[in-house]
């Protein structure tokens, strides 16, 4: 009898060659799906789609955008689908399961609007009418509405940034000279002004109105600096939705979060998080190179290193909110409580450093990533071999200059795999990050234009949070999902940017570095 | 040619030293003894390195004889276990003398290793490294220096017109000359070469023999080797060490064709008995 081997020479390597390329296969797989699955989700949720309008064989109507469509519990043939209806102002939900079995007629009518407003999400219907302060444009005049439309929503978001530099530029720095007792003659009327200026364009920003009418027949009317955005999707071409997706994918990276989180942006979480992650490299690195070079190069190799050594590397499988707690206790209550006693005084029983905040959190990370770095670095400083150390101390190198000149350069590209290793844990770390400083909601940035311009001391937003309170602790699921999504698929792609440019960054000096083989 | 003695004792510091001035010497080496923890590498051993020679150091491996060299610029230092007893002077200065700056003796003393090994950095760089730990020195000169390193090195001509390249691109025969280039650069008085040509081709180890005979005009050059043939065609002075002894020591022309004991006969002709 011929053994099965030889009529199939793919299993000549036996089973192990397949189990291990089943390995790798599988691994492979799992990280297109997850990445597909993040994308996919994630990126669909841009994507201005159709409304339709339904009508129900009760002759109701309400218009939505399809969600998804599933079986109806405890029926064969049966199906429901969910609509998102918007309106949860009117109809008190913006989601809607209806049962397939009771639409009578879809359509998908060209004037259907959706609505992005700054309260109550979105509103999904007809716009009746425009109220500019002597003329009234409706529907009758086709093009024209929607013309006006724009330009007076483009108006309305002009008149927002300059009352927003006004407020920032002006009004705020002048009230804090005002409260710090630095007063000036004029500062007082100054003030006043500048209120007063806030105020008209305030005022000049609700100057317009449109009239709403949902399908079920009620009205609504708002002022144009209550809206984002009105779009059409029904009646935009194929590179309109494009171009609209894109403006739409835009706002969510440039923008800050609405609606507890679940619409709007995540600027503030991608910058917190980058912020984090910058702040802990640099406190990272001298750290970890400096206990690496003193553990292979400077200590005499004893009983005594080799326990340091194992210490090292057991700290790295410490769980992270071990870290976390630790950070509490030691940075913010700890030495962020006695910088408050010591120089915040008259700011207390508020804490400026006592409670979490960006640099706490980097802090804490930096300690979670500091052995990885360590590990790292002195395994790269192990590989360099002693023939080059011994090379310059023959040529009249005293032992730090060997070391500086010779030992150091060779190891930066390990040192620079020690980052990668550290900025990959680190990125994707939250559970420490909860006690040492992230928050749901930061109104401000931890950089801005005052002095001193990084603000070690505030509160952040993380892109790993934010899926955490997104996905989690808002009321409307459905609605957070598609953020979830693409938060984390923006959350990974963070984390391979800054790997790349470690990776990058290596490479280009292993080139420089290059060592022939023979 | 056996000695009538059946029972040879070693070399004696009178002996072997007979015919080198004490003006001519440039290290005196008296009752080193060097251990590593537990195990002696050298024990008692005593002779003088004579100025502008060339001298070879032979004997099996773990005789002890890279130990010897590396005791010469004070490298043995590194080992955190290793135990000294002995002198060695150089140019009439002990070596162990605190007064004396161990880098400013390495300088003096350079050093060429079994396997070469230039820095990752250009050409140019390896040969400035020894310079540019020194005082600085204006461009113009650096270069000149340079040059004059790599053309003693007989690297110059190969390597003119690619001064700014990774030194790893040369081959291994140009890294070893390059390694010497990059020891001369620092004016030393004296060069050891620990088995300088044993990862070598046979035309490199030619180089680098032709090398060490054009060099000994103005340096001191010592020199382990396990290559019979290599110390006898550049070698002055011939010293056999074996299990941290020196059995004997003489003109290269007198161990090898008329050497006092059978022990160094037996292990210049390989035999084994």
């Amino acid at each position: 009898m011929r053994r099965s081997t030889s009529r199939r020479p793919w299993l000549a390597e036996g089973p192990w060659a397949w189990l291990a390329a089943g390995g790798v296969a599988l691994s492979l797989l799992m990280v297109i799906a997850l990445l597909v699955l993040l994308a996919g989700r994630g990126l669909a949720h841009f994507w201005p789609q159709d409304i339709e309008a339904v009508t129900l064989e009760d002759g109701a109507q309400f218009a939505g955008q399809v969600v998804r469509e599933q079986g109806l519990p405890g029926e064969v043939d049966g199906r429901e689908r969910l609509y998102r209806t918007g309106n949860r102002d009117l109809q008190g939900a913006q989601w809607r399961w209806v049962d397939v079995a009771d639409i009578d007629t879809r359509a998908t009518p060209e004037d259907l609007v959706i609505v992005e407003r700054r309260r109550w999400g979105p509103f999904i219907g007809r716009v009746v009418a425009l109220e500019g302060p002597e003329t009234r444009w409706t529907v009758e005049d086709g093009d024209t509405l929607w013309q006006q439309l724009d330009e007076r929503l483009n108006r309305v978001s002009q008149l927002r940034s300059e009352r927003d530099v006004v407020r920032t530029q002006y009004l705020e720095p002048l009230a804090e000279r005002l409260a710090n007792g630095e007063k000036v003659a004029d500062d007082e009327d100054e003030l006043q002004a500048l209120k007063a200026r806030i105020v008209n364009l305030q005022e000049a920003m609700q100057r317009d109105r449109v009239v709403l009418e949902s399908l079920e027949g009620q009205q609504l009317t708002l002022t144009l600096d209550a809206l984002i955005d009105v779009t059409r999707p029904n009646a935009m071409s194929l590179p309109a939705k494009l171009s609209s997706w894109g403006h739409n994918v835009w706002r969510f990276l440039s923008e800050g979060p609405r609606d507890a989180n679940t619409a709007g942006g995540i600027w503030p979480a991608i910058f917190g998080t980058i912020m984090m992650v910058l702040l802990m490299s640099v406190l990272v690195m001298p750290f970890g190179v400096l206990a690496a070079i003193y553990l292979n190069e400077i200590a005499p190799q004893g009983r005594l290193t080799r326990l340091v050594r194992i210490g090292v590397r057991n700290l790295a499988g410490v769980p992270s909110i071990v870290y976390g707690v630790f950070g509490l206790g030691v940075f913010v209550y700890g030495i962020g409580g006695t910088l408050d006693s010591l120089f915040f005084a008259d700011e207390l029983p508020s804490p400026t450093f006592g409670t979490g905040g960006l640099l706490w959190a980097s802090l804490t990370l930096a300690l979670l990533t500091l052995p990885v770095v360590i590990v790292a670095t002195e395994e790269g400083l192990a590989r360099i071999p002693d023939a080059q150390r011994e090379g310059a101390l023959a040529l009249g190198a005293t032992r730090s200059e060997a070391l500086r000149r010779v030992v150091l350069p060779m190891a930066v590209p390990a040192m620079l795999t020690g980052l990668i290793l550290a900025v990959a844990r680190a990125a994707g770390e939250v559970a420490p990050l909860m006690l040492v400083g992230v928050t749901k909601l930061a109104s401000q940035v931890p950089v801005d234009g005052t002095f001193p311009f990084i603000h070690l001391e505030r509160k952040f937003m993380h892109l790993g949070y934010h899926i955490f309170d997104a996905g989690f602790h808002g009321g409307d699921v459905e609605s957070a999902m598609p953020l979830v999504y693409a938060t984390a698929l923006l959350l990974v792609l963070v984390i391979l940017v800054l790997n790349l440019t470690a990776i990058f960054l290596r490479h280009t000096i292993r080139t420089r570095h290059r060592v022939r083989t023979h | 040619m056996l000695m009538a003695d059946a029972s040879p004792t070693p070399a004696t510091l009178h002996e072997i030293v007979r015919d080198i001035p004490s003006t001519d010497r440039c290290f005196e080496i008296e009752d080193l003894t060097i251990a590593y923890g537990d195990k002696t590498a050298l024990s008692g051993l005593s002779l003088h390195v004579p100025r502008h020679r060339v001298t070879a150091f032979i004997g099996p491996s773990g005789c002890g004889k890279s130990t010897l060299l590396r005791a010469f610029n004070r490298l043995h230092d590194l080992n955190e276990d290793v135990a000294r007893q002995g002198r060695i002077v150089l140019e009439g200065q002990e070596i162990h003398a605190p007064e004396v700056d161990v880098a400013d003796l390495r300088r003096r003393v350079g050093m060429v290793f079994q396997t070469p090994n230039p820095f990752p950095m250009s050409i140019y760089e390896n040969v400035a490294f020894g310079l540019r730990l020194q005082a600085a020195l204006p461009k113009r000169r650096r270069d000149e220096v340079i040059e004059w390193a790599l053309e003693s090195a007989a690297l110059w001509d190969e390597v003119k017109h690619r001064l700014h390249e990774s030194a790893l691109l040369l081959s291994g025969g140009q890294q070893q000359r390059l390694v010497i280039a990059r020891t001369l650069a620092v004016q030393p008085e004296v060069v050891l070469l620990d088995e300088p040509a044993s990862a070598l081709d046979p035309i490199s180890t030619l180089k680098i023999e032709e090398l060490i005979r054009n060099l000994k005009s103005h340096l001191t050059l010592v020199l382990v080797t396990h290559n019979m043939q290599q110390a006898a065609r550049v070698s002055d002075y011939t010293a056999f060490l074996e299990e941290g002894e020196l059995i004997e020591y003489g003109a290269t022309d007198t161990v090898f064709t008329n050497p006092r004991l059978a022990r160094t006969e037996n292990y210049i002709t390989g035999r084994t008995d």
